[in-house]
């Protein structure tokens, strides 16, 4: 489930560590697991063979720096060639010179174009423009409702003369609705065409006969991103068949890896222009390469998580807890501790959401083998206390000890356990709140690097912070590991001597770092 | 000590999330499913009388036949080489990847066949394939029981659950799995509990109408339990032989969303046990196709998978991977765009027809 490429280059360099140069061998060994774990990512067999050809041939010729070990080396290879085939140069939507613009979706059946409809319309509409939405799938029973209710909802007109279920001329509905845009002054026309499959010769006609109708200045096909190898076939017959010019992403917000993004965008040369990731018609967005890239490597997501989170917590009391945090510490009690446990929860299954964080697949047995009946325990616990104790845990003594783990189901040195650690937290969160480095734990290389590489114009701030614990929380799991089972733990991207921000050099007893992680740093 | 480190993992995420909510600033609250406007039309319908179901497995037989079949050609092509040598395994390998089979379920096919085909020797093209045929078949385990559970006990009607995520042939298939009972003489009624998406009821309903069934509908955006719920009540009240109950398509990754469905399923059972669940599958899928049916038998006990859209270009080796992971049969397949192609899975044809294609 983990199986992350980082994991398993991390295996395959176990032995090599040290080397200058890749030899021949490591780089076949190598190749083989870029293959391995782009198949898993559903990109398509022909270009992960071709894909793996270069990563190759870059890997021979190139010297392997000082700075990353070969197994990241190999990495960051892979990732800059993934970027530079998803990103490209981004495109902005054409729009045409003489209203109105007309943009066409096409994909197969169930890929998600209706909604993606309502979507665009809605992005169209708070972009200043004024989108007429045409219901040109006549073949799904109620399509047109649905499309209907879609544009209700993004406040979109619709324009739909036939009833559809079977009955009337897509082709004729999209002419007229040409007439009609320039009659109501809308500036830009969204077809939803039918669901359609790449073998179907009919309904490809169909979708071309529409194409050479209303002659588009758009046509986005619409791929949703649980798509497996089919999807270079499909995206071959769709360019054939009506041809596109960009690619929609549907589905995004599931945990599908999306390599398809990757075998359509090699396939075609086309961009991916939009991911669709949720179901409110405000999930839409532009299409981010460098993170599909680190989803397609399955390396965690950094800004997925966080916007999840986002979604997740409620944003007065994240923002009051912070406060106290950042008041030293003292302010924060167990009841905003257990408020911000069960908020992570929400968030789905804790495996999941760690599995998220980068550096995380190198523990992901322990991730596995994580109950999350625990995060029970340690409510039960909270919850047993009056709140008077969990507003001041310091005045919890033994027979309130004894009378909490009684009351939770749980042993006394549990509770001992829970109250020992919060404090540690606490204070290890006020630092961090505060903007300090966390004390015993050594500094975090390649941090700043990564903010940067990952920098989105409008989340610039912050992103250290949060990367902060996870790769803290990382390198503590490492801690606990034989040091062979914990490989690469810096930073995939890093450069350390790009980012030696917030070193520690001093560890303090509380963490008894084993030697050579030391080292290491 | 994994207590330990899961209360530090824990507070890493908060402090994370508490650094990610200041800093950024960018906190929007997630907001209640919005409830559509609700649109009442009814439409005149003639009642269709579905083909039966003899005669549908013959037309998947030709169906695949004709279908130009990646998969069953690759096989072929590599197979009319005079000899096997390292490149024809490694081909035979890409042909199952490039069908969806998943690396997992690749190597082991072609493990299995190597050794069978070193033990007996020597390998002539066609014995190859036979072995090849072989191998399939006992990974899609044809001894299974692909029958569906439709009937209930004890004056109860059967209650078939159909569940999957977004776009994946639901309402289509509820919607043929009914004309598939009709034309065995059964009485059916729709449950339409999908009252999230937008016209899903409507889609619903004109399938049913087209065979004469009555559909149970809720307000759109209303509790789809109690929907299943009353559709179930209903059907129990008129003595029909089965309820289909369609379901919101869901991504598995919406932790709120399984929930409901677990509660779905929960609520119709205080009516009647629900006899069969099935998760519907679209062949394109790729290897994420997996995950889902993970999570959804997690939260449903799914009993049986559909795989839809099995007429394009993908060619559902998803099945493979997802029987072998689940131990769950696929019961039923989606072959075509017309109201009737729907027919029951079975691996020896479905093989066979991949094999023998071209």
């Amino acid at each position: 489930m983990f199986d992350t490429l980082q994991d398993r280059l991390a295996a395959t360099f176990k032995n090599l560590r040290g080397k200058g140069r890749l030899s021949d061998a490591d780089i076949d060994a190598t190749a083989r697991e870029i293959r391995i774990a782009l198949l898993e990512a559903d990109v398509a067999l022909p270009v992960v063979k071709e894909f793996v050809t270069r990563v190759k041939e870059r890997a021979r010729g190139a010297e392997v720096s000082a700075a990353l070990n070969p197994a990241q080396h190999v990495i960051k290879i892979v990732n800059d060639e993934l970027v530079a085939i998803l990103g490209g140069e981004t495109r902005r939507l054409r729009f045409a010179k003489k209203a109105p613009t007309v943009i066409i979706l096409a994909g197969l059946q169930g890929s998600g174009k209706t909604t993606l409809a309502g979507k665009l319309g809605r992005w169209l509409r708070e972009q200043g423009n004024s989108p007429l939405l045409v219901a040109a799938d006549l073949q799904r029973p109620n399509a047109v409702t649905q499309l209907q209710v879609v544009g209700a909802q993004a406040g979109v007109k619709v324009f739909a003369p036939q009833p559809g279920n079977g009955v009337g001329d897509p082709v004729v509905v999209a002419r007229d609705s040409i007439d009609e845009a320039r009659r109501t002054l809308h500036d830009v026309v969204v077809i939803d065409t039918a669901g359609r499959l790449g073998i179907d010769a009919e309904l490809m006609q169909q979708a071309a006969d529409i194409r050479d109708a209303v002659r588009p200045d758009e046509i986005l096909f619409v791929v949703d991103a649980m798509i497996g190898q089919d999807a270079v076939t499909t995206a071959q017959a769709f360019l054939d068949g009506v041809g596109f010019s960009g690619v929609v992403l549907s589905k995004l917000d599931g945990d599908a890896r999306g390599g398809a993004a990757l075998s359509v965008a090699q396939i075609t040369g086309r961009q991916v222009m939009f991911a669709s990731n949720g179901e409110q018609l405000t999930d839409f967005d532009v299409f981010h390469p460098d993170r599909m890239a680190s989803r397609i490597l399955g390396m965690g997501d950094m800004l997925t998580l966080i916007e999840q989170a986002e979604k997740a917590f409620d944003a007065e009391e994240t923002a009051r807890a912070a406060a106290k945090l950042q008041g030293g510490g003292g302010d924060f009690t167990l009841d905003d501790f257990l408020q911000q446990m069960q908020a992570v929860r929400k968030m789905g299954s804790l495996s999941k959401i760690f599995g998220m964080l980068p550096g995380m697949a190198q523990v992901k047995d322990q991730i596995a083998d994580i109950d999350e009946r625990d995060i029970d325990r340690i409510q039960a616990v909270i919850l047993s206390m009056t709140p008077a104790e969990r507003a001041n845990p310091k005045m919890i003594d033994g027979s309130r000890r004894s009378r909490i783990a009684r009351g939770s189901g749980t042993s006394i040195s549990d509770v001992n356990g829970l109250v020992d650690r919060f404090f540690e937290a606490r204070k290890m969160m006020a630092q961090l709140a505060n903007g300090g480095g966390i004390p015993g734990m050594p500094g975090l290389p390649g941090l700043g690097k990564r903010a940067k590489t990952r920098q989105q114009p409008k989340k610039g701030k912050g992103k250290r912070t949060s990367g902060n614990p996870a790769r803290r929380a990382a390198e503590e799991k490492a801690a606990a590991m034989p040091r062979d089972s914990q490989p690469a733990a810096v930073s995939p991207f890093g450069d350390p001597k790009g980012a030696p921000d917030g070193i520690d050099s001093e560890a303090s007893s509380d963490f008894a770092l084993p030697k050579e992680l030391r080292d290491l740093l | 000590m994994p207590a330990d480190l899961l209360l530090y993992l824990v507070i890493a995420v908060m402090v994370l999330i508490i650094g990610g909510g200041v800093f950024l600033g960018l906190v929007r609250a997630r907001t209640a499913r919005p409830l559509p406007p609700l649109p009442v039309e009814e439409r005149p319908s003639r009642v269709e009388v579905p083909e039966s179901a003899q005669g549908r497995l013959a037309r998947l037989r030709s169906r695949l036949a004709r279908s130009d079949s990646p998969m069953g050609r690759g096989i072929l092509a590599i197979l009319a080489r005079d000899r096997l040598d390292e490149g024809s395994w490694e081909d035979i390998e890409d042909v199952l990847l490039g069908a969806d089979v998943g690396v997992g379920p690749t190597r082991e096919l072609v493990a299995h066949l190597r050794s069978r085909m070193r033990v007996e020797g020597a390998a002539t093209p066609e014995r190859v394939r036979d072995v090849l045929r072989e191998e399939l078949v006992r990974v899609l385990a044809p001894d299974m029981d692909r029958t569906l559970a439709v009937d209930g006990r004890d004056d109860l009607p059967g209650v078939v659950l159909v569940v999957g995520v977004n776009g994946t042939g639901k309402t289509t298939t509820v919607g043929r799995l009914a004309r598939v009972l009709i034309a065995d003489d059964k009485t059916v009624l729709l449950g339409a509990a999908d009252t999230f998406r937008a016209a899903a009821v409507d889609q619903l309903q004109t399938w049913g109408q087209r065979v004469g069934v009555e559909t149970v509908r809720g307000p759109e955006g209303g509790d789809p339990a109690s929907v299943a719920f009353d559709a179930v009540q209903r059907g129990t009240a008129r003595g029909v032989d089965t309820v289909l109950v369609d379901t919101a398509g869901r991504l598995h990754t919406k932790t709120g969303l399984m929930d409901e469905l677990g509660k779905v399923k929960r609520v119709i059972e205080k009516q009647a046990p629900v006899t069969e669940v099935l998760l519907v599958i679209d062949a394109t899928t790729g290897q994420n196709g997996l995950t889902q049916a993970r999570v959804f038998a997690e939260v449903v006990d799914v009993t049986g998978i559909v795989l839809t859209k099995l007429d394009g270009t993908a060619k559902g080796g998803i099945v493979i991977a997802v029987q072998r992971e689940l131990g769950v049969p696929v019961k039923l397949v989606g072959i075509g765009e017309g109201a009737d192609d729907l027919a029951p899975f079975d691996p020896e044809t479905f093989v066979a027809a991949l094999l023998d294609a071209a």
